[in-house]
């Protein structure tokens, strides 16, 4: 048997990974979402990550949201490449003062309409870092913020359920 | 333990003798100000002779009003990074080393001449000229820089790379780090033990259980503490559970680094089986609170069953990786010899863990302690020092972790789970655990009212970024990626 036969074949055998969002309403919601996102953003969310000085735990979660496991993606949200291509920047991260100027830049760099969401305790107000003497005490001080994911850090299921309520009510 | 004060005459010729007696890269060098308790600054130096398990520790005394010490940076390559730490963050001087460059504190943030780590530094008078910031260039016809970051394509953390090629191939790489400086060190100070442990869990976040382990066995060394042996086996346990999802997800992101996604996406559904393990035992996907002083949290009923179970069909599905990536041609070609660093440059930069056992540095902190040696524990080693090298020693590692913790849960020792601390005292010590990426090191001081007085923490990233940056040279740049994440360092726990 080839490789390929095989591996759909394995395919097959497991089936479906994704979890169904254990929510009441958060199916209806995601489709809600999808009329929401077509009509507003053209079809699609596109947000560029920055992390300002996480441990990198976020980074983590937001990853595993896009896994087959969680699959942000069947919602019409996905992470890109370059703020150019953005319509939200998600920072991580308690802004270390290193990161003050990319911050900056990059949120410069996203086309208008735009908007800020922070994700992470650290992003709002410094978390366990506050108070430090290279750290700008969270995202808020910098740039508007629009939308705060709490968490340490926020598991997948909870940055989705987040997004997904932010975005069906604006 | 070999504990050995010298005057600041004699520091430089004992570290040399130690680190030839030894054979080990400078482990730890760092400066601790006493001035108020007795009127100068401390420079210790740490070795670490693997076959004896020992430790060895070089102290000395620099007056306040002399703050300079003799650099062993042109004699242990090791020690430059250190010295550098030192300088910038105390003010003091590594006399003859030809490096002053900072490494945290970036010049065009922080004016000159403000130590943060000095007791009697604050942060409200900070301000003077800034500086600039120079690559260093590389010059010659057809030579062209390349500047990524400090924000890259990827949900990563951030850090400027600046690549200088001839044509295809890199001839030099310029790493830039300290985009992720918090202060931790500083914000550990004045603390309480039990309320530093969530910071020290956050230095890191992949490494959230090495880092909390290092930093409360540091305290129990202080404090003469005995761990109950259940507690030891279940450390173990959680500690290797961080290291197998962490293998896994480095496994993965080798994998899509060369575009092979398949492998990939079966990779995420491993490493969330496992954190979705980790939550049911310790209520936290990252094992965050899963350690305490004097020992950790017990399973519950029927957790043992749940990892024997979640272990069954995670290594399934790990086989499954493993025969996709070693049985493509295409992938394999990619990897094999890609990114080699060779043992002479591991050894001289004292790049360890995984990186340093995938170039023929045979140290792991694992080796002959406890509950590792009852169950035979089997260190991977391999001396290519490639892509495919560091890939080997994961997925080696991976299956050894989870034959372990098989072992260990089915022989878990009853008892207690924690053994906790009636008094603090003053005094020093050592925390040294094996995190999935290398030796995590906490050094801590603690003052007469048992607040933390210095906690110097050095993370296995810290020591291994250089290495990258010889591993790549010869190598195109659409390569970078694959070298990057085989090495899959820190920059949170670089940059502290």
């Amino acid at each position: 048997m080839n490789t390929l036969t095989k591996l759909i074949k394995n395919r097959l055998k497991k089936g479906i990974v994704t979890r169904p969002i254990p929510s009441l309403e958060l199916e209806s919601l995601g489709q809600e979402l999808d009329q929401a996102i077509k009509k507003r953003f053209k079809r699609s969310l596109h947000i560029r990550e920055v992390d300002t000085g996480s441990c990198g735990a976020c980074e983590s979660e937001i990853i595993a949201a896009t896994s087959p496991i969680y699959d942000l993606q069947r919602f019409g949200i996905s992470f890109v490449a370059s703020p150019r291509h953005a319509d939200a920047l998600l920072v991580t991260g308690p802004v270390s003062k290193n990161m003050v100027l990319a911050l900056k830049k990059t949120y410069e760099a996203m086309p208008s309409p735009k908007f800020v969401i922070t994700l992470g305790d650290c992003a709002l107000d410094g978390g366990v870092f506050k108070g430090s003497y290279y750290v700008e005490n969270g995202v808020g001080s910098i740039l508007p913020v629009s939308l705060h994911i709490p968490g340490c850090p926020p598991k997948p299921i909870e940055i989705i359920k987040y997004l997904l309520a932010f975005l069906s009510d604006h | 333990m070999i504990y050995l004060e010298v005057k600041p005459a004699e520091f430089k010729s004992t570290c040399l003798k130690l680190h030839q007696e030894t054979g080990s890269p400078v482990m730890m060098l760092f400066a601790d100000d006493e001035r108020q308790e007795q009127g100068g600054y401390f420079i210790y130096c740490a070795f670490f002779s693997a076959q004896g398990r020992q430790w060895s520790w070089v102290k000395t005394f620099l007056a306040e009003n002399n703050p300079v010490f003799e650099s062993i940076a042109k004699e242990i390559y090791s020690a430059n990074l250190f010295e550098r730490e030192i300088k910038e963050m105390f003010g003091l001087e590594p006399l003859g080393n030809p490096d002053s460059r900072r490494l945290r504190l970036h010049d065009e943030v922080w004016p000159e001449g403000f130590f943060p780590l000095r007791h009697d530094f604050t942060n409200f008078n900070v301000s003077g000229a800034i500086g600039e910031y120079s690559a260093g260039q590389v010059e010659g016809e057809g030579v062209f820089e390349v500047p990524v970051g400090p924000v890259h394509a990827g949900i990563i953390g951030p850090g400027h790379f600046c690549f200088s090629a001839a044509g295809e191939p890199i001839i030099k790489l310029s790493i830039r780090l300290g985009f992720t400086h918090r202060g931790v060190e500083k914000l550990l100070e004045n603390k309480l033990p039990h309320e530093a442990i969530a910071l020290a869990e956050r230095v890191a976040g992949d490494s959230s259980l090495a880092h909390g382990l290092a930093f409360c066995q540091a305290i129990e060394n202080i404090l003469g503490l005995n761990i109950p042996p259940r507690a030891l086996y279940l450390r173990a346990i959680f500690l290797e559970l961080e290291r197998m999802y962490n293998h896994i997800s480095g496994i993965g992101g080798m994998a899509i680094d060369v575009g092979f996604s398949f492998p990939a996406a079966l990779c995420s559904i491993v490493k969330e089986a496992l954190q979705a393990l980790n939550e049911k035992l310790t209520a936290s996907r990252f094992l965050k609170g899963a350690v305490a002083l004097g020992g950790c949290r017990d399973l519950k009923d029927g957790d043992q069953k749940l990892i024997i179970d979640s272990l069954k069909n995670i290594m399934a599905d790990f086989n499954e990786v493993k025969k996709l990536l070693l049985g493509s041609v295409s992938f394999m070609d990619r990897v094999d010899t890609t990114g080699r660093l060779n043992r002479e440059n591991a050894e001289n930069l004292g790049v360890l863990g995984v990186a340093g056992r995938a170039s023929g540095i045979a140290v792991d902190l694992r080796e002959k302690t406890s509950p590792y040696i009852e169950s035979g524990f089997k260190m991977i080693v391999r001396n290519e020092g490639d892509v495919l090298a560091r890939l080997m020693v994961r997925l080696d590692e991976f299956e050894e972790s989870s034959r372990l913790i098989q072992e260990w849960v089915n022989k878990l020792p009853g008892g207690e789970t924690i053994n906790r601390p009636l008094k603090l005292v003053a005094g020093s010590a050592l925390g040294a655990v094996e995190g999935w990426r290398g030796p995590v090191l906490y050094w801590v001081r603690l003052n007469n009212e048992g607040k933390i007085a210095r906690c110097k923490i050095v993370d296995p990233s810290f020591r291994n970024w250089t290495g990258l940056s010889l591993a790549v040279l010869e190598n195109i740049i659409p390569d970078f990626p694959v070298c990057n994440k085989s090495f899959d360092l820190s920059y949170s726990g670089t940059d502290l």
